[in-house]
């Protein structure tokens, strides 16, 4: 063993003054920190300006998903039916948020940018059946609003796999 | 002066609860001090500035489920917790913070018991209350309890030496093992903090290794032992034992307050009769803020530089003291 007194002493002067400082804390619930654009919190499906649902039921996301958390079942678009914009629509939609490991890989494969992922983390519920969203659920606009970071100061490129397709 | 039982009772029952919330708010106190010394708030949540934390935390361990490892000793598993917070408990009867008062035609002593060899007393029960420690480790069948309590044992018996000694040298000035007189004798003359600085130095070292706080920190370090003796205990079992550890802290600053700081005595001056737990409390959150800005500074220790520091430095020190003081007081 090697003592070093001074040492020893000048590390308690040191721990002594940090008392007076500030501390660097956030205080979570109170202060939301702005999270990064890209982000990749739950889930969003999205709506044409007609008012028709983007989703055409193809189950590539269903396909892509690592978890298998997303569940679709399809049905032909009839006359006086017409829910999505294109051939069949998703009747079912349902994404187990407590499967999901939000690796954004559903977004990837949709052919048509109806499945986003959104900014919103605080998802916990008190009951697992809770975390099971619906279809209702995932068009709504998100409740709950998570402050953003400034785009053009944070986000980063256009991904290849967008800007190529 | 005589003592009412009753009176001996009620104190007994009023200290043993003023030490209970010592403990539990010293416990706040560690964490909120820690915190800030590490730039973070502490329990900041539990009521204004997190003052109500150690009732939640009460309220939550006493709602625990009171487990255990199917191939621990019923009885010893039990017990363990118990022995270890009694013993710690009963320690501080003996610790003088006041002069003693008369009110009302009846007469109320400075501490729980006056006892002529306080000083052995408290040194005998904190070595029954290593058995809490080595009966928990050793009943709950599990290997790092067991190592935890291995550890703890070597720890405690190495340390206690030194311990002991240290208060030699306080022992041999005051010529009494008496609190109370030694207390008297530091009134008379000078706070043995001065004389007996190397002694209070040893003192609070072996007392830092002897209650198992950072940087001697071996019997329960997390990293490798999971949490050392208590690994297997949950609930209010396990509150129990932190309680002890903590009860533990504060009688041995208690007692280091009453050996070298000069007791519930004012510096030069006591003010009135009722300001004597006054003055002990204030030296002995003084020691307790020592204890953790300690924990919060230095990393722990190697169990070889452990025991290499207690038996080759921490030892000879103590002996050294010892002697020397003898020495002097015999030829003065």
């Amino acid at each position: 063993m090697n003592p070093q007194p001074l040492g020893t002493l000048k590390g308690f002067a040191v721990t002594f003054r940090q008392i007076f400082r500030k501390p660097i804390t956030q205080q979570y619930p109170e202060y939301k920190r702005p999270v990064y654009p890209r982000f990749r919190g739950r889930h969003r499906l999205w709506k044409h300006e007609n008012g028709l649902e983007k989703c055409v039921g193809c189950s590539l996301c269903a396909a892509a998903c690592p978890a298998d958390c997303i569940r679709v079942v399809a049905e032909e678009n009839t006359a006086e039916n017409r829910v999505s914009a294109g051939e069949r629509y998703a009747r079912i939609y349902e994404i187990n948020l407590s499967r999901c490991i939000f690796c954004g890989y559903c977004e990837l494969a949709c052919p048509f940018d109806a499945i986003t992922l959104g900014n919103e983390f605080e998802i916990a519920e008190y009951s697992r059946d809770d975390l099971i969203y619906t279809k209702d659920m995932l068009l709504a606009e998100p409740i709950k609003r998570v402050p953003v970071a400034d785009r053009e100061q944070f986000d980063t490129p256009e991904p290849a796999y967008k800007t190529s397709s | 002066m005589h003592v009412e039982w009753y009176v001996s009772l009620i104190q007994a029952v009023v200290i043993i609860n003023l030490v209970m919330v010592t403990f539990a708010y010293l416990t706040l106190a560690e964490r909120k001090i820690m915190g800030r010394m590490q730039l973070r708030y502490g329990p900041n949540r539990a009521g204004p500035y997190g003052l109500l934390q150690p009732i939640a935390d009460l309220v939550k361990l006493l709602n625990k489920e009171s487990f255990q490892p199917t191939a621990a000793i019923d009885w010893l598993y039990v017990l363990g917790p118990f022995l270890a917070c009694f013993t710690a408990l009963t320690t501080f009867s003996v610790i003088p913070f006041g002069p003693g008062w008369e009110i009302g035609g009846v007469y109320i002593p400075g501490q729980v018991a006056d006892i002529d060899i306080a000083l052995i007393l408290i040194f005998a029960i904190g070595s029954v209350g290593i058995y809490g420690f080595i009966i928990g480790g050793w009943s709950s069948d599990s290997k790092y309890a067991l190592l935890g309590a291995m550890r703890t044992c070597a720890q405690l018996v190495s340390y206690e030496v030194s311990l002991a000694l240290s208060v030699l040298g306080v022992v041999i000035m005051a010529k009494s093992l008496s609190l109370t007189e030694i207390v008297a004798a530091q009134s008379d003359t000078v706070w043995y903090a001065v004389p007996q600085f190397v002694g209070l130095v040893v003192f609070f070292l072996a007392g830092t290794a002897e209650t198992a706080r950072a940087p001697f920190d071996l019997p329960e370090a997390e990293q490798e032992l999971v949490a050392g003796y208590h690994t297997e205990y949950g609930g209010m079992r396990f509150g129990l034992y932190s309680m002890s550890e903590y009860i533990n802290l504060i009688t041995l600053s208690g007692l280091c307050v009453t050996l070298f700081l000069g007791g519930w005595h004012g510096p030069g001056w006591d003010g009135a009769t009722w300001a004597g737990p006054l003055w002990f409390l204030g030296k002995l959150i003084l020691l307790l803020f020592l204890f953790i800005w300690m924990r919060a500074t230095l990393p722990r220790l190697r169990y070889d530089q452990l025991m290499r520091f207690g038996w080759k430095i921490l030892l000879p020190i103590a002996i050294l003291n010892a002697i020397v003081t003898a020495i002097v007081v015999v030829a003065v």
